[in-house]
């Protein structure tokens, strides 16, 4: 615990102990980059025969993502438009919370993964990326002769 | 989306899903001078997971993730770790909650409600004597 610099200061309370909150409820490790979640917040798992990469990246325009797999790092790019913007004219933005601009996110993946069958899907506003696993490092039962 | 065609499933299940640990969805609130546009961040959200009500005053919405996951998939990372969306807005008087509208097109939700005939914009003629 840390004396806040003004003393009384009742939203800098509130902050750190919103902080304080999520590092002790956080149950992955912190990143470098801190805990400010990059735009679209991630979820990955894997299957024996697959990785499978969840985006959660509402209101974007599919064509315009880029997904790029290269040397086991998987960056996935694209912008999102402003809805601010779009109501022109005499408009005050009372809350303004939802991520606008570029983004960019980067996995590294697995060593066994085979660049050449990956497979991309928007839907609902989640975009699902498949990376295969190679054939040879998928786990295979041996006959015992 | 009017009034009465909100609610569609039991009370009952309302109030379990009102207990249980909900994400809060990012959204944007902008007015201009005929009423309010609310935008909410729902990824994962089909379209007949969504519930949007107004109830006395409060706007609620409240949403139910669905990601089919392939079998036998393990976590690995997880930044999204819930599949319920929830939040609600007090709505001002002049604000008119029968006239609601609702879009919801990949995961954002938008919403437009006008202001009252009452408390719309009206340009009052200057009488030349």
């Amino acid at each position: 615990m840390y004396r806040s610099l003004f003393p009384g200061d009742l939203f800098a309370e509130v902050d750190r102990l919103q902080r304080e909150m999520q590092q002790a409820f956080d149950t992955v490790s912190p990143s470098i980059r801190g805990f400010a979640r990059g735009y679209p917040a991630l979820n990955i798992g894997n299957t024996p025969a697959s990785v499978e990469i969840y985006a959660f990246a509402p209101g974007i325009d599919p064509a315009k993502v880029e997904v790029n797999l290269e040397r086991g790092v998987l960056t996935i790019e694209g912008e999102r438009a402003t809805s601010v913007a779009e109501s022109h004219g005499k408009a005050t933005a009372h809350i303004n919370e939802r991520f606008d601009g570029r983004f960019r996110r980067v996995v590294s993946l697995p060593d066994d993964v085979d660049p050449g069958a990956v497979t991309a899907s928007y839907r609902d506003g989640v975009l699902h990326v498949s990376v295969a696993r190679r054939e040879s490092a998928q786990p295979r039962r041996i006959e015992v002769q | 989306m009017t009034k009465q065609d909100v609610t569609t499933r039991p009370t009952d299940s309302a109030d379990r899903a009102r207990e249980e640990p909900a994400l809060l969805p990012a959204v944007d609130v902008i007015e201009d001078t005929t009423g309010i546009t609310l935008y909410a961040d729902l990824p994962g959200v089909p379209k007949d997971r969504l519930n949007v009500r107004v109830e006395g005053e409060t706007l609620l919405l409240d949403a139910e993730l669905v990601l089919p996951l392939p079998q036998g998939m393990e976590a690995s990372h997880a930044e999204v770790q819930r599949t319920r969306y929830r939040r609600a807005f007090t709505l001002s008087r002049e604000l008119d909650p029968d006239k609601v509208s609702a879009e919801f097109s990949q995961g954002v939700l938008r919403l437009r409600i006008p202001k009252a005939a009452h408390a719309q914009p009206r340009k009052i003629a200057v009488q030349v004597a």
